[in-house]
């Protein structure tokens, strides 16, 4: 080795150069290993918006639609169930939907934008059941409410704007997805008004 | 800061040899001073292996080992998954550098000797990780399950009938079915992806253990142990640290240009890195006009096609890689650098290399009666290499050996 | 040692022409910038060849954004079996009744690109001629035998194959060496009353468009994948100059 004077300075900028250069590339190589794990152009095609023609759904009936793999109901609720829909305040949790289990023009009374159709995810907010829609026999679990929901795997109980009832194990009420009217005889599930 | 730092590490040394080890290893790694361009292919041999398990550990994420999902993964992986395409081509680029790596990383060796006393048994080593390398390509070429992941496995397998008595068996034991199927490529996969990555980074281990315990050779060809100074330290030596690790981060960075080149403009390395019938899906039915092996395989291909006779096929192209196996033994010459050796084994190894290449490129083109006699000569001039070594290396003329390193 | 280097030269002509198959005459030079070119050629696509041969590799939605289509267009002038915009481009033919028409499956095309290359598939497209001992009265010259009918034939007219004796300048006919027959020159013509509804140079660029989408099918991401590269290379340049310093000022030591 020879003892030539070393100029501390000079190695010292180079080092740090390229220990940060070489850092750099190294984070910039990370990116396509994380980015990979993103949801697949086919997760996404599989969880996009699903349109819903809503013309033929029969006052009373419920229709499934799925999307991202879950349950989506779409009921077109008649006169007299909407009737009932203010009368039983006092027997359920959340009356007028406090909590955030639904998108802002769905917070009201009938969870809805239009009171005539009820679309909401199908799944139970206890343990992940899909429950069962009791049209006109509801009265069975509820005395005095005709139409609602009924979890049959633990009993949980939901009115005709997916309303939890008190004393069930459901702590919440059934979500409400995101979706608008794109003309009047069609729904978009999953996406709000003007989102891109 | 600098004590809490200083307290870790007195903690862990209590505990295992972290700092003893980084020391021998790399800080205090006596290291021969006049390496040249030759020995960068170890560094990038490691590299290109880290990029291998990363990259193949992320693809399998996607890959759906079946017959029926193999292909349309890959696609799916291709199209579909964010970078997928990024992290497929940095796989199957990697295959191709891997080779190219390892072949002048023994190229290297032989020149110079590294093979020979002490260092047997890491040149031994050496080789195990070539054998494993080769096996883990040839199973991870089955796994996109085109035509030719198909046909080059029906092939290669087809090799092992040619063992008598019990061939036709084996053959069929291998593929776990008539044809190449869903079992094999089941199987094929579990090796891929796990048990011979496994195999091949003990023996990385091992390789580096055992290079680490006889030294580096150099082109020189001298042992620098021999000249210590009052410390112990070997006059010609420098540190690993930080001498060679500057050195290998040029090297590597100078790798990457050419290999990020390939990646981003050539993908397909004209045809020889992937293969173009293999863009179609496997057909049992159907097979390809030309079949030939990836291009890291056709110099022993070629071998094997140059016998006509399948058995004897097989034997001379399993004797052309075992033959390596023995160098150590077949050389007794007591120089080890061809800088100091004679005009008869330069030309030799000149030779071989020629032979190697030759051979390399008749094996990917169809064969045609006067390439299968070209075939010929070339393999009895790779065999050949091996032979004059051993006949004239006993008695060789060589020129004086320098004391110290010349450079 | 001359002798060896002799021995070795006298090898490559001989490796020259170890590379075979039918002849490809024409150069398809595909610029897959040209957007307008690729759409082109995906509406030709669906509708020329979508009824037997799928692209399942890929997604309408993929294609739409990368071709600069909207999704709305896309839905209204490509998608034929009112699939979703994110599903795969499968088509309608189910397999086995293909098979059945044409003696085998028509081949899904998403990476023929990749396995043909863009100026076969260019010529194939240009090479069909009138062949009545074929089962769909065409043969091909790229592709001879082809089992597949000439889809385009409307557009492009009937080629018919004209062959004549080769003449040198003297006017002498050239014979093979080996069988000693004639050696026949042929070219592909459109006889009058024959031509189809494009012109020849109309056509060539139809060919073209189909070709250039199947290109761009067979690897969507290579224009990403080019550009990316720029930078890439571009950042492992510095870092090589950056390192090329440290490494010399390190070795100044040693030097």
């Amino acid at each position: 080795m020879s003892n030539a004077p070393v100029d501390t300075g000079r190695r010292r900028f180079l080092t740090a150069a390229t220990a940060v250069v070489g850092g750099a590339g190294a984070v910039a190589v990370a990116v396509p290993f994380i980015k990979s794990w993103n949801p697949s152009a086919k997760a996404k095609a599989a969880g996009a918006p699903v349109e819903v023609n809503i013309s033929k759904v029969e006052p009373g009936q419920l229709i499934r639609v799925e999307w991202r793999g879950k349950p989506v109901w779409v009921v077109r609720r008649t006169d007299d169930i909407l009737a009932e829909l203010p009368k039983h305040n006092d027997q359920l949790r959340d009356p007028n939907s406090e909590e955030d289990q639904q998108p802002e023009y769905a917070k009201n009374i009938y969870r809805s934008i239009k009171e005539e159709f009820f679309i909401a995810v199908g799944i139970c907010t206890h343990l992940g059941c899909s429950p069962t829609y009791e049209h006109n026999k509801f009265e069975q679990y509820v005395e005095g409410i005709r139409s609602g929901f009924f979890c049959p795997c633990h009993g949980s109980k939901f009115d005709m704007s997916g309303r939890v009832f008190q004393g069930v194990p459901a702590p919440l009420n059934l979500v409400i997805p995101p979706h608008h009217y794109v003309d009047d005889n069609t729904i978009l599930v999953g996406k709000d008004k003007g989102e891109a | 800061m600098m004590t809490m730092l200083k307290n870790l590490q007195g903690w862990i040394d209590a505990r295992i040899p972290m700092t003893a080890t980084y020391n021998r290893h790399v800080g205090q790694y006596a290291t021969p001073k006049n390496f040249n361009f030759w020995y960068f292919f170890g560094s990038l041999a490691l590299l290109v292996l880290v990029n291998q398990l990363l990259t193949g550990i992320w693809l399998t994420m996607n890959y759906v080992p079946s017959a029926e999902g193999a292909f349309a993964s890959v696609e799916y992986i291709m199209r579909d998954v964010e970078y997928g395409w990024l992290l497929r081509y940095m796989h199957s680029t990697g295959a191709s550098a891997f080779f190219i790596v390892v072949y002048l990383h023994m190229f290297r060796g032989v020149i110079y000797g590294s093979y020979q006393k002490p260092r047997e048994l890491l040149w031994l080593f050496g080789m195990l990780i070539f054998l494993v390398l080769m096996a883990e390509a040839f199973m991870g070429y089955l796994l996109p399950w085109g035509q030719m992941s198909f046909w080059g496995a029906q092939v290669i397998i087809s090799l092992f009938g040619a063992i008598p008595v019990i061939g036709d068996d084996i053959t069929l034991w291998i593929r776990g079915d008539y044809v190449i199927s869903g079992a094999t490529l089941n199987r094929f996969f579990a090796l891929h992806v796990i048990a011979l990555p496994l195999v091949l980074v003990v023996l990385v281990f091992l390789h580096l253990i055992a290079l680490h315990e006889v030294g580096s050779n150099n082109p020189d060809g001298i042992e620098i142990k021999k000249n210590k100074d009052e410390n112990g330290w070997p006059v010609d030596g420098i540190p690993f640290h930080p001498y060679y690790t500057v050195k290998d981060i040029m090297g590597v960075a100078g790798f990457l240009i050419a290999f990020c080149w390939v990646l981003f403009y050539l993908p397909d390395g004209g045809g020889y890195f992937l293969e173009r019938p293999n863009f179609e899906p496997a057909n049992p039915l159907k097979t390809p006009e030309h079949i030939a092996p990836v291009w890291y395989f056709t110099p022993f291909y070629a071998i094997l096609r140059a016998v006509p006779n399948k058995l004897g096929g097989v034997v001379m192209m399993g004797l052309s890689i075992a033959v390596l196996f023995v160098l150590p033994w077949l050389d007794r010459c007591k120089v080890k650098s061809v800088r100091y050796r004679s005009m008869f084994h330069k030309l030799n190894i000149g030779q071989f290399a020629v032979s190697f290449i030759i051979l390399g490129y008749l094996g990917a083109v169809p064969a045609t009666p006067e390439l299968t006699i070209a075939a010929r000569v070339f393999t009895i001039t790779y065999f050949a290499f091996f032979f004059f070594l051993w006949l004239y290396s006993k008695n060789e003329k060589t020129k004086p050996v320098p004391e110290r390193l010349t450079h | 040692m001359k002798k060896l280097l002799i021995a070795f030269a006298s090898l490559f002509p001989m490796m020259a022409i170890a590379a075979g198959g039918a002849p490809v005459p024409y150069k398809a030079n595909i610029d897959l910038h040209d957007k307008a070119s690729l759409e082109r050629g995906l509406d030709l696509f669906q509708k020329h060849c979508s009824g037997c041969h799928s692209t399942e590799y890929q997604r309408y939605e993929r294609v739409a954004n990368d071709l600069g289509i909207s999704i709305d267009d896309m839905r209204a002038k490509y998608i034929l079996d009112g699939a979703k915009p994110g599903e795969l481009m499968t088509n309608a033919i189910p397999g086995k009744e293909a098979a059945k028409w044409f003696g085998a499956t028509p081949p899904d095309l998403t990476l023929v690109g990749r396995v043909r290359g863009e100026d076969w598939l260019y010529s194939y497209l240009k090479t069909f001629y009138k062949d009545s001992s074929r089962p769909f009265g065409v043969n091909n010259t790229v592709f001879p035998s082809v089992g597949m009918p000439h889809v385009l034939q409307d557009l492009q007219g009937v080629q018919e194959q004209v062959c004549k004796e080769a003449k040198d300048e003297n006017g002498k006919v050239i014979t093979d060496d080996v069988t000693k027959e004639p050696k026949m020159i042929c070219e592909l013509v459109i006889p009058k009353g024959k031509e189809g509804s494009m012109t020849p140079e109309q056509y060539d660029q139809a060919v073209k468009d189909i070709t250039g989408f199947l290109v761009y099918s067979a690897e969507p991401v290579r224009l990403e994948r080019e550009a990316l590269g720029k930078y890439v290379l571009g950042f492992l340049f510095f870092l090589f100059v950056l390192s090329y310093f440290l490494k010399k000022e390190y070795w100044r030591d040693v030097h």
